[in-house]
């Protein structure tokens, strides 16, 4: 079979085994530790070292040219009105540039979409791409510091904070946060997007539907803990900060499989997370086309691995135009082919 | 060479919304005449000591691939991805959202999923993955992964001489992946095997051997250069010279060499002549360093630094101050952002200082050149320059952003302005095609052979679609731009979809508009058109 949709099974169908394993490793054969210690630590190890390699591996390969893809006026005649965010000419206006697409996906937000009308094309605007993809960024990082009033303790005042704000629209009770909500209208916009958009559905991979189907497992397991199954905050507490603190126990409690499945998620994500193209969460922040600053001319760039390359000289091309030359009255310069000689 | 369908059938079956039933990996590529530019002929490879196939086209069912192109290829790509960070990052992070998909002008004017940008660059990124991953070689195509095959290099060949290096794509992708990139870093992998494009690399040894890349020799310069000054003379009435290499001079002047013998560069060339004339200003051309662009950069970026290392030599030869640099796109790419690193550090030059005006151009302070468009804009803002706009009314005239010269540089501002200063009609295409997302002309980066030109003319569709719109409804007649290629492919381009459109570079146009001192009256633009009013008078 040949269908359109195959990537999309085969990834659902592992994210089911990774649903399976838990329920299997801690329901039926309690295996506890296993799941609540060792799965964890190892997966932040991976997470973390896979992470650390990438970094270095990136920082030391050479960056040999100054290639920033300027998007706007270049710094030149100092009447010209010039573009500091997208033609960045020092290292703070890089900065700026960097802040942009990293926390308001810049670049995403310029999109636009082509279409053809009998012999004409027409460029709409097209933001929902952007849209999806900061409700889904977004929601993460908030979902992320919230999870830290498990991990420490005393709770951060600004997890406090950001926790009364995202709960304060009170949509069911116990409070369903609106974090979760917009987490899962965006993932669902992308997936709905790479499903049943003709060109993402064609440059899409098993590999690209994974890590969606993956993140909306993980949240929808948090809110059905949260919301249908409530399991015991206090030992989840206890027991993620003595995780957190090196001492770790096997929870006294019982938490429930959907904890441990929820758990598993998260660490098999970060575990995934360095060898996928997750890492660009990393990568866009060593990107040569939007990290450099376009001041070519004003600072010379440095080759680490930069070779002479051999042209031909001014004495070689003269002596092969020599007669030509002369025939037209041009001038022969035989003062430099000396001092070139002398040079070499 | 194939028939080319008319306009009006060319992009009839183009679907930017249907993809094929197949997936992409299993389609393999088909030749398609029109589509795909002639190999390199072995001699050309020869004589520059590089290695080649011999004597082999594309729609050979079987290349003659040496024995171990397998290895060569895998050892060039680990050389690639240890060489540049670019690479080796592009190839890791890409998400495949698609935001940069319908970007790409070759898309837009085919339809053919594999000129989206990202899965050009999947046709490299699925290799590394077979290759060089264990996951990759785990999951398979699950994972995007594929081993190389001949297939593959086919592939490569069609679908990175498919591509222009205009990064309009990088523009659009939130990580600023830059196809561009990985297709400049492609052709150099092609390159080692010595697969080749013959339009691309005879240039190339015309450009090393002989100094410009049509090989014009030193006296055929000159007598060109005399030939367009005798236009000059019957148009104006005054008798100009051209220092050619003269040492001592303050400014060397590079320009493409296009500039100096064909159709409509050599009106650009009469406009910089003018110009320089009506200023005063002390500078050389050279018949050595006789081309500033660089067909190197189309085939890898050795041959691209071994080209131009003869402006430098020149500079330092004859002595001159500091450099500017003629209208041209990749040329500009070029020097703005490979020059510094590749020649500098050029302390037998001086900070670029403009000798009629006294600006400083200290955002070239490093670098000591300056682009035509940068001085003669200063000149025209403090008021150096005698201009008659209405010289150029019989005109209407758009811009061209030229791929290169936006992104890959910034200069948006200073032509717009010398525009607006020296014609009295300026008209600006939509704003979704010009500046920073400006279109390709579609036949840049060395594709702009007669082979190719059915893919020339689906590429640039989108760029000529926008001409067409303030055709249509302004009445533009002219379209400017700053580039060499432009002035010689954006005329066919024309002529095929927007008949009624002629070319012409920035400088023609300040060319027709400069008033000189003791000229005689002018009854014509630089190509002996009547100027509005004197259609009675030619
Ligand atoms: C914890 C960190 C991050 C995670 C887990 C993450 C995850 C993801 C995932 C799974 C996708 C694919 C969505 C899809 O398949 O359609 C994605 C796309 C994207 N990410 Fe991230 N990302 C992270 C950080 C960042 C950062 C720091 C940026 C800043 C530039 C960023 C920008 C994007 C953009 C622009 C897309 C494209 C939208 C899309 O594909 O739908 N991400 N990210
Ligand atoms: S826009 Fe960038 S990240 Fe998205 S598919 Fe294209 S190259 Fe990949
Ligand atoms: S650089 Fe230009 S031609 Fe090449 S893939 Fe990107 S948009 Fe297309």
């Amino acid at each position: 079979m040949n269908s359109r949709y195959n990537d999309f099974f085969f990834s659902l169908l592992i994210i089911a085994a990774l649903i399976l394993i838990p329920m299997i490793g801690v329901g039926v054969l309690g295996l506890k530790f296993l799941f609540g210690v060792i799965i964890p630590y190892g997966a932040l190890a991976v997470f973390i070292i896979g992470l650390i390699y990438r970094m270095v591996n990136w920082a030391r390969s050479p960056q040999p040219f100054k290639i920033p893809t300027t998007c706007g006026q270049q710094k030149s005649l100092p009447w010209i009105k010039r573009s500091r965010l997208e033609s960045p000419a020092s290292t703070f206006e890089v900065g700026l540039r960097m802040f942009f697409e990293v926390f308001l996906f810049r670049s995403l937000f310029r999109n636009l979409r082509a279409d053809l009308e009998g012999k004409k094309l027409i460029y709409g605007s097209a933001k929902f791409l952007w849209l999806g993809a900061m409700l889904f960024h977004l929601g993460f990082l908030i979902i992320i510091l919230r999870h830290l009033r498990f991990f420490v303790y005393p709770v951060p005042e600004f997890v406090n904070i950001l926790e009364k704000v995202d709960g304060f629209f009170q949509i069911s009770f116990p409070t369903l946060y609106l974090s979760d909500l917009l987490i899962l209208l965006g993932l669902s916009f992308l997936l709905l997007r790479r499903l049943f958009d003709a060109k993402v559905n064609y440059i899409s991979y098993a590999s690209d539907y994974f890590p969606l189907l993956l993140i909306i497992s993980i949240v929808i397991t948090g809110i059905l803990m949260r919301v249908i199954i409530k399991p015991d905050i206090f030992a989840i507490k206890h027991y993620a900060i003595k995780l957190a603190t090196f001492k770790p126990i096997i929870p006294e409690a019982p938490l429930g499989v959907l904890f441990y499945v929820h758990l598993f998620l998260v660490s098999s994500l970060a575990m995934y997370f360095p060898f996928s193209k997750l890492v660009h969460m990393i990568g866009v922040f060593f990107s040569p086309t939007r990290n450099m600053a376009n001041d070519n001319r004003m600072k010379r760039h440095v080759n680490p691995w930069d070779y002479p390359v051999k042209y031909t000289t001014y004495a070689e091309w003269q002596e092969k135009f020599r007669d030509v030359m002369e025939e037209a009255g041009m001038p022969i310069d035989e003062e430099w082919v000396k001092e070139a000689q002398k040079q070499t | 060479m194939s028939k080319l369908p008319k306009p009006e059938d060319l992009i009839k079956d183009v679907n930017l919304h249907k993809m094929p039933a197949q997936p992409w990996m299993d389609v393999k590529p088909e030749f398609k005449a029109g589509r795909y530019l002639y190999a390199v002929e072995p001699q050309v490879m020869e004589d520059l000591g590089k290695p080649h196939l011999g004597k082999w086209q594309p729609y050979d069912e079987k290349w003659p691939l040496p024995e171990d192109w397998k290895e060569r290829i895998l050892k060039a790509i680990r050389d690639r991805m240890e060489r540049f960070r670019s690479f080796k990052l592009f190839m890791d992070i890409c998400v495949r959202c698609g935001a940069c998909a319908d970007k790409c002008h070759y898309f837009l004017g085919s339809g053919d999923p594999k000129n989206m940008p990202v899965l050009r660059a999947e046709l490299i990124r699925s290799i590394i993955k077979g290759e060089f991953s264990f996951f990759g070689k785990l999951f398979g195509r699950l994972a995007g992964a594929r081993p190389l095959t001949e297939e593959v290099i086919k592939e490569w060949y069609y679908y990175f001489y498919q591509c222009t290096e205009c990064r309009r794509c990088s523009v659009f992708c939130p990580y600023g992946i830059d196809t561009a990139e990985v297709t400049i870093i492609m052709r150099e992998i092609l390159h080692e095997l010595g697969i080749a494009l013959d339009w691309a690399m005879k240039p190339v040894r015309f450009s090393h051997f002989i100094g410009n890349h049509i090989g014009l020799q030193p006296h055929t310069i000159k007598e060109n250069i005399e030939f367009l000054l005798g236009d000059i003379a019957e148009i104006t009435g005054l008798n100009i010279e051209v220092p050619i290499n003269k040492k001592g001079a303050e400014v060397l002047f590079v320009t493409p060499s296009a500039d100096f013998f064909a159709e409509p560069g050599i009106y650009t060339f009469m406009g910089y002549v003018l110009l320089f004339h009506h200023i005063g200003l002390d500078y050389t051309i050279s018949t050595y360093a006789s081309e500033g662009g660089n067909f190197g950069f189309f085939n890898t970026l050795e041959l691209a630094k071994k080209l131009h290392g003869k402006i430098y030599e020149e500079a330092k030869r004859l002595k001159v101050k500091w450099i500017i640099g003629g209208e041209c796109g990749h040329m500009w790419r070029v020097w703005h952002q490979y020059h510094n690193t590749w020649f500098g550090p050029f302390d037998y030059l001086e900070v670029p200082k403009s000798p009629i005006t006294g600006t400083v151009f200290d955002h070239a302070r490093d670098h000591k050149a300056v682009h035509i468009c940068e001085f003669t804009a200063d000149l025209i803002a403090h008021g150096k320059l005698n201009i008659d706009p209405s010289r150029n009314d019989h005109l209407v005239i758009t811009f061209h952003d030229s791929c290169n010269t936006s992104r890959g540089m910034g200069i948006f501002e200073e032509p717009r302005f010398i525009i607006k200063n020296v014609c009295n009609n300026f008209v600006e295409m939509p704003e979704n095609t010009i500046r920073e997302k400006t279109f390709c002309c579609g036949s840049g980066s060395g594709l702009n052979a007669d082979e190719y030109m059915e893919m020339r003319m689906r590429g640039g569709f989108p760029r000529a679609n926008a001409v067409e719109f303030v055709h249509k409804n302004y009445g533009v007649n002219t379209l400017s731009c700053i580039c060499a290629i432009d002035r010689a492919v954006l005329p066919t381009l024309m002529k095929y979809w927007v008949p009624g459109v002629e070319v012409a570079g920035v400088h023609e146009l300040v060319g027709n508009a400069l008033i000189m001192e003791g000229e005689k009256k002018r009854t014509t633009d630089l190509r002996y058109r009547p100027l509005k009013g004197m259609e009675e008078e030619v």
